[in-house]
């Protein structure tokens, strides 16, 4: 098994990058979703870009027309329909050699909800898009109800006393389809981010890349703790960093030191002392990492 | 090209056509999925061979309008197919088709809505979308649907109008049965249809969001654009149905056409195939001596309600045989003929309910209809022909 640990300099990625998200959004102050558009120009700092949206926060953060925050060609989508829209988009781009990259970005409710069916029949068909989920554990636009990417204990609005299954496992939904590049993205990790949004630009097909992305409002937590938060969920293990390649290839980015679950918890106010279960929490993590290494062991990507 | 083919073979033939046409501008692109009866046109058009176009079989109805809408705002020329209950699970992104102003064309073949299934004719399908700001037609036969398709995309691609448009038919009736069609050559098509021109397609130098927030008050102005757009309609489709005589040598009905309607006093409403049936028996009543007509209408959205009172100005009682209903009210075609023939006391106007769910309209259903009418010395209320009801009890 190989991991690696962020030692790269992440100065490559602080070039001047494109606005995506300009001045004058919408979001609230330690938005994910700002530092993943944030990330997502410095990674990509040239190449025209559309974004197809669904419903969700990334939609309002545009603002009312005639203005938009976004600096690049946006459309925001039906719900369920992100990644068919992007599809058509790019399937005309393609007939008409034009440069260029097609994005999906949405929410977790739009991609592990709502739009699951869409999203798995334009992985099977390989469409040539690469599909964003920023990933807030929540549907954050509607004020804070569950979705099925909530995790375990956590209270929303329509889980008030904890939500009782663990959180669904999108990435495994998706490298099933056997697409040519899945991974995870932390933004308390941005060297690793950018490479893996350059990486996930520098191959064609359907590409798909999970953001843990943190959500003060929903979360209860500090905004200023956004990043320190998503850095916790990696060295916790809760959210683990790695690619997959073609469905079949699996490389660790990033081995976590394992911190306990409740340091990560007791930051938040989704996961109240009395419901949040640090012990139940630890036992999935190593049960996860057990699967993940033994998959990235079997199956290496180098 | 005259050849003896299924209404379903002459829309995927004409769809396919439109699309190649296209094929030295931005191509064509369309998401289809299955549906009887409309699966047919689907397999012809990817079994079709492109210049520049693509035709992917999506996994949803839902997906198969939002490729369309992806592949119109990147310019292309745009197109599917569908019925029923598929139709009902696309509507949400008909609507967005509509709204954002992306002229989708899109072969609709009428059929019952389920539970409980049924997979014959009925209008509801259709008509359960007529608030999407699409244009709708209503095709009476295999050489109307092959035209129709053509006029569709020449008026919704209009710049005056950009809307997109249904063109829809029987199920079974038109879409499994043969006929005789002169279907159009290509380089005939490539005449009739200029290239599809989306003003608003997506442009990298100039970023804009399509489908962003609004507020009412520009909600509400961008709901009149739409509505003046659809006013449009009528001039543009006289224009497009003169050229299109000049290019194919014959000239389509126009949104509304009548039969033997100059001095009738009696006359029937009629769209889709049941319009070929009342033809006949009006010839028959004719020969009796009967001062009776029918009044066909084809296009629905928009609901050419001027044209419509100016056809009926002579008439003293009016039949409306209505394949569908609106539940709670009555036949849809009767409701909107009610609101264009407002403020005129003398005249009797009856809505006939007849062949929901695909029952046969036959001639002699036709000519009882008329006896009902000619008997009437009153308007009533819609008047259900439904004899499965009055064996139940």
């Amino acid at each position: 098994m190989k991991t690696e640990v962020n030692q790269t300099c992440c100065c490559d990625a602080l070039a001047p990058g494109r606005r995506v998200l300009r001045a004058g959004n919408t979001n609230c102050p330690g938005c994910g979703m700002s530092l993943a558009l944030h990330w997502l120009g410095r990674a990509l700092p040239d190449q025209p870009m559309t974004l197809c949206i669904p419903a969700g926060c990334a939609v309002v953060t545009a603002g009312a027309y005639p203005t938009t925050a976004y600096g690049v060609p946006a459309v925001a989508t039906t719900f369920a329909s992100a990644a068919a829209v992007a599809a058509g988009i790019r399937i005309v781009e393609n007939l008409n050699n034009d440069p260029g990259l097609t994005f999906c970005f949405a929410g977790d409710g739009a991609t592990y909800d709502i739009g699951t069916a869409c999203i798995s029949a334009a992985a099977e068909r390989d469409e040539d898009i690469i599909y964003i989920c920023y990933d807030n554990e929540i549907y954050g636009n509607t004020g804070g109800q569950r979705s099925s990417a909530t995790p375990q204990n956590a209270v929303t609005t329509t889980t008030p006393s904890g939500k009782r299954r663990i959180k669904k496992d999108m990435m495994k939904i998706i490298i099933a389809h056997h697409v040519p590049y899945a991974a995870t993205l932390s933004l308390a990790h941005t060297d690793d981010f950018v490479r893996k949004v350059r990486q996930a630009a520098s191959v064609r097909g359907f590409r798909f890349l999970l953001i843990h992305s943190p959500c003060p409002t929903g979360w209860k937590s500090d905004p200023e703790e956004s990043v320190e938060l998503d850095r916790l969920a990696v060295s916790t293990g809760l959210f683990p960093l790695y690619e997959v390649f073609e469905g079949r290839r699996f490389r660790i980015n990033v081995k976590p030191d394992f911190t306990p679950p409740g340091e990560y918890f007791s930051r938040q106010g989704r996961f109240p002392k009395v419901i949040a279960d640090p012990e139940l929490a630890s036992r999935h993590i190593r049960e996860e990492w057990d699967h993940l290494e033994r998959m990235a062991a079997t199956f290496p990507a180098d | 090209m005259r050849k003896f083919c299924t209404g379903n073979h002459a829309a995927g033939y004409v769809l396919a056509a439109a699309g190649e046409a296209n094929r030295n501008a931005r191509g064509c692109v369309a998401g289809g999925y299955p549906i009887t009866p409309q699966t047919e046109i689907m397999e012809f058009l990817r079994g079709f061979r492109f210049t520049k176009g693509r035709v992917q079989a999506v996994e949803s109805e839902h997906s198969a309008m939002a490729m369309c809408i992806g592949g119109s705002i990147s310019g292309a020329r745009t197109f599917t197919a569908s019925s029923s209950n598929g139709l009902m699970y696309m509507a949400e992104n008909v609507f967005m088709a509509g709204y954002c102003r992306l002229p989708v064309v899109l072969a609709a073949v009428n059929r019952t809505i389920g539970p409980p299934w049924n997979i014959w004719v009925d209008q509801g399908d259709t008509l359960a979308l007529r608030d999407t700001a699409w244009l709708h037609f209503y095709c009476e036969s295999h050489q109307e649907v092959a035209d129709t398709i053509l006029l569709a995309f020449r008026v919704a691609e209009d710049s005056r109008i950009l809307l997109p448009a249904i063109v829809a038919f029987d199920g079974f009736i038109i879409s499994h049965t043969s006929a005789p069609v002169d279907l159009p050559e290509q380089a005939d098509v490539d005449r009739y249809l200029p290239p599809c021109h989306v003003p608003h397609r997506l442009d990298h130098d100039r970023p804009q969001m399509l489908g962003a927030m609004v507020t009412p008050e520009d909600t509400a102005a961008h709901r009149l654009e739409l509505h003046e757009a659809m006013e449009r309609v009528p001039a543009v489709l006289e224009q497009a149905r003169d050229e299109f005589r000049e290019v194919f040598g014959r000239q389509p009905d126009g949104a509304i056409s009548g039969y033997r309607l100059e001095d009738a006093e009696t006359v029937l409403v009629a769209s889709n195939s049941i319009a070929s049936t009342v033809r006949g028996v009006v010839d028959k009543r004719r020969r009796d001596g009967e001062r009776v007509g029918m009044l066909k209408i084809k296009l629905f959205r928009p609901f050419p309600r001027h044209l419509i009172r100016q056809a009926l100005k002579g008439a003293k009682r009016v039949g409306v045989i209505d394949r569908n209903v609106s539940l709670g009210s009555g036949g849809i075609f009767w409701l909107e003929i009610c609101g264009a023939l407002f403020n005129t006391p003398d005249l009797i106007l009856q809505d006939y309910l007849t062949g929901l769910g695909g029952g046969d309209v036959t001639p002699e259903a036709v000519e009882n209809i008329l006896e009902d009418l000619l008997a009437r010395r009153k308007s009533g209320e819609p008047c259900w022909k439904v004899k499965a009801y009055e064996r139940m009890f």
